[in-house]
């Protein structure tokens, strides 16, 4: 094992990738100069070549369409984008071409396109960089979209989002880059669609993602006495591992989801939608959602810390679940 | 002009093919409406039969093409199938896209064939992709991207051609003005009457062509293609030309009157035939035979298309995930 930062475990996920298939490539701003301005792909353009990591200027449109079309001509891209706030520059390209033309073209068409970006808040950036818009990206059917919130998660999950023939939308968190975390030294993979109980416990069930995993897990950690909480992240919310929720959820009776999304139509309301079709009967409480007030996210330190939700508030919801 | 009279009556049989097939589309369309079917958007290439004839001639199964939402003309010069195209029309299991795409969405990747876009503007960056890839991996394969003038209003549009001419893209882009955004004229979205000026903005060659023309088209298209083919970047031209129908089957005609004759008196079909005819390329008995054999396989194509089954209605989820 060794103990690594996200970026570290994205860049090697990144290095590993393109070592072994030479049509897999990076495209994106300041990709080449700098490694992105998070240091994601820092050394790549020295080891394989501006070819392979290109730098583009500030158009996501033209380039995110690029990577699209690159991919249904049978390259791996890789596509960054700074900020998941931008990504609304290239919706069409996502949302109407990547997601549909394999659909469209009656699965003549492949498009083996994984896009990167990261998310979320709590850097004071205000209320253009700090969104977390994966109940966007998961609304759309034809996306896949990985989320991780470890190091060994964020490896194991991009290289397999690198492999898979689909279009995968691959949602960072900024707060998480340096956090650390074990990985193996020897290859692996994550598959998509794969929950991980990264705490186990028989009260109540807490299904998170993201920043939240390690909110939640602070939070079970501070209840121990009280009540035993298990912490689901799906990892990938397309495809949903439901089954590792509803197993939890048969399980302890008693459900929280935290998102660090705002509340109003995030994807928490999806989770629970599946819950009332398929285990509503397993509930002995009405499950509680967290999440970050829907408004847009202030600058000012004192209100963005009142608008996003924390450990705090999933420890209010599992004691109220549970009480 | 070097061609061959074969080839010659190839294109001609072409645009006769895309015209004939527009016409028995239109057909389908009115007997599925008779009978309280909608068959979605129908967008007519009639009269512009020409630029996508002319361009598609210089290109290789192995070549890309972007089409629009009035695509079937560029899927048939690329060498679609039009039984499938017709059968897709329809909505049936036989389609070119199996019945997921219809009219916008004709896909053949194995001709090269990358569908249409039912957003306008929507294949500009696209297209940019295998161009990239061509490069990428040192072939000569070129990509076309054909759009209408009103796609040339979208944003995209300029960021696409922006990258094309920076990385110097082996792709073309073919603006088929027909002086007509639906019921939009052009001097209300472009406060100048040319395209081709702002290629120069970008750094490309733009290059200005009557659309209805079938012989202009195909000689700058050739320069192009082959300005691409050899590593020296993007084109972008500008085709001009004139639809003869509405903008779709559900829009009524908004166009004057005299401007739509005086386009038909221009009509690119005839006007080849004159010149082959003129040149002995081709002969009267000749002619009417292409015809009569473009009226029966066009028959035999919506023949095929209203028995082909319709897809299994349990299965709409195939094809979403690879
Ligand atoms: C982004 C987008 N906006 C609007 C439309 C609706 N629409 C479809 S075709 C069309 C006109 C397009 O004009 P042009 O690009 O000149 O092509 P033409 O129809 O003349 O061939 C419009 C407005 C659309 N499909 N996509």
């Amino acid at each position: 094992m060794r103990n690594v930062t996200m970026v570290r475990a994205l860049n090697e996920a990144i290095a590993e990738e393109m070592a072994r298939d030479e049509s897999v490539f990076v495209i994106g701003e300041d990709v080449a100069d700098c490694g992105g301005v998070f240091g994601v792909t820092a050394g790549m353009a020295k080891r394989f070549g501006r070819e392979r990591v290109r730098q583009t200027p500030i158009s996501e449109a033209a380039f995110t369409g690029l990577a699209v079309g690159a991919a249904m001509a049978g390259l791996r891209p890789i596509c960054e984008i700074m900020y998941v706030d931008f990504a609304t520059t290239c919706m069409d390209q996502i949302l109407n071409q990547a997601a549909k033309l394999r659909y469209m073209s009656g699965g003549q068409v492949t498009v083996p396109l994984v896009m990167r970006t990261q998310q979320g808040g709590g850097t004071c950036e205000a209320a253009q960089h700090s969104q977390c818009l994966e109940a966007i990206f998961a609304h759309v059917p034809g996306l896949k979209v990985a989320i991780p919130a470890t190091p060994y998660d964020a490896k194991g999950l991009l290289k397999s989002a690198i492999r898979d023939d689909n279009p995968v939308i691959f949602l960072e968190h900024k707060l998480l880059y340096e956090e650390k975390g074990d990985i193996p030294r020897e290859e692996f993979l994550v598959p998509l669609g794969e929950a991980e109980v990264k705490r186990e416990g028989g009260d109540v069930t807490v299904v998170a993602w993201s920043l939240m995993v390690g909110k939640a897990l602070d939070a079970a950690q501070a209840l121990e006495d009280e009540v035993s909480v298990e912490v689901i992240d799906p990892r990938t919310l397309v495809p949903l591992d439901f089954e590792a929720i509803a197993t939890s959820v048969r399980k302890t009776g008693r459900l929280v989801i935290a998102q660090e999304a705002c509340l109003a139509g995030g994807f928490a309301g999806e989770i629970l939608r599946r819950v009332c079709d398929e285990c509503f009967d397993a509930l002995s409480a009405p499950p509680r959602v967290v999440g970050s007030a829907s408004v847009p996210m202030p600058f000012s330190p004192a209100l963005e810390a009142a608008v996003l939700a924390g450990e705090e508030e999933i420890i209010a919801a599992i004691s109220a679940v549970a009480a | 002009m070097d061609l061959a009279p074969e080839r010659l009556r190839e294109m001609l049989r072409l645009m006769a093919t895309i015209r004939r097939f527009e016409l028995r589309a239109q057909e389908l369309f009115r007997e599925g409406l008779a009978v309280g079917e909608f068959l979605g958007a129908l967008h007519s290439y009639e009269g512009e039969e020409a630029i996508a004839v002319g361009v598609c001639a210089h290109l290789r199964d192995d070549d890309y093409v972007f089409s629009s939402h009035r695509g079937h003309g560029h899927a048939i010069a690329k060498g679609a199938d039009v039984r499938a195209m017709m059968a897709e029309l329809l909505g049936k299991s036989t389609g070119i896209s199996r019945g997921r795409g219809g009219s916008m969405h004709m896909f053949a990747p194995e001709i090269g064939l990358m569908g249409g876009n039912g957003i306008v503007g929507g294949g500009t960056p696209l297209a940019l992709g295998p161009a990239f890839a061509a490069q990428y991996r040192g072939t000569d394969q070129v990509t076309v991207c054909f759009f209408g003038e009103g796609a040339a209003s979208q944003g995209v549009f300029h960021e696409s051609l922006n990258l094309a001419s920076l990385w110097r893209l082996p792709v073309i882009y073919v603006c088929e003005n027909n002086l007509w955004a639906a019921t939009t004229p052009i001097c209300d979205a472009w406060p100048v009457p040319d395209l081709a000026p702002r290629a120069e903005s970008f750094g490309m060659p733009g290059m200005t062509v009557d659309g209805n023309d079938l012989l202009a088209v195909h000689e700058a298209a050739g320069e192009a293609v082959g300005r691409a083919r050899a590593g020296d970047g993007p084109t972008l031209i500008e085709a001009k030309t004139y639809r003869h129908r509405p903008h779709c089957m559900v829009i009524p005609e908004h166009r004057p009157e005299d401007e739509r004759a005086q386009w038909e008196a221009l009509d690119p079909i005839p006007r080849f035939e004159a010149w082959l005819l003129e040149q002995g390329a081709i002969s009267d008995v000749e002619l009417a035979d292409l015809h009569t054999e473009v009226e029966a396989e066009l028959d035999a194509a919506a023949d095929f298309a209203r028995q082909s089954p319709l897809p299994d209605p349990a299965h709409f989820a195939q094809y979403m995930w690879a």
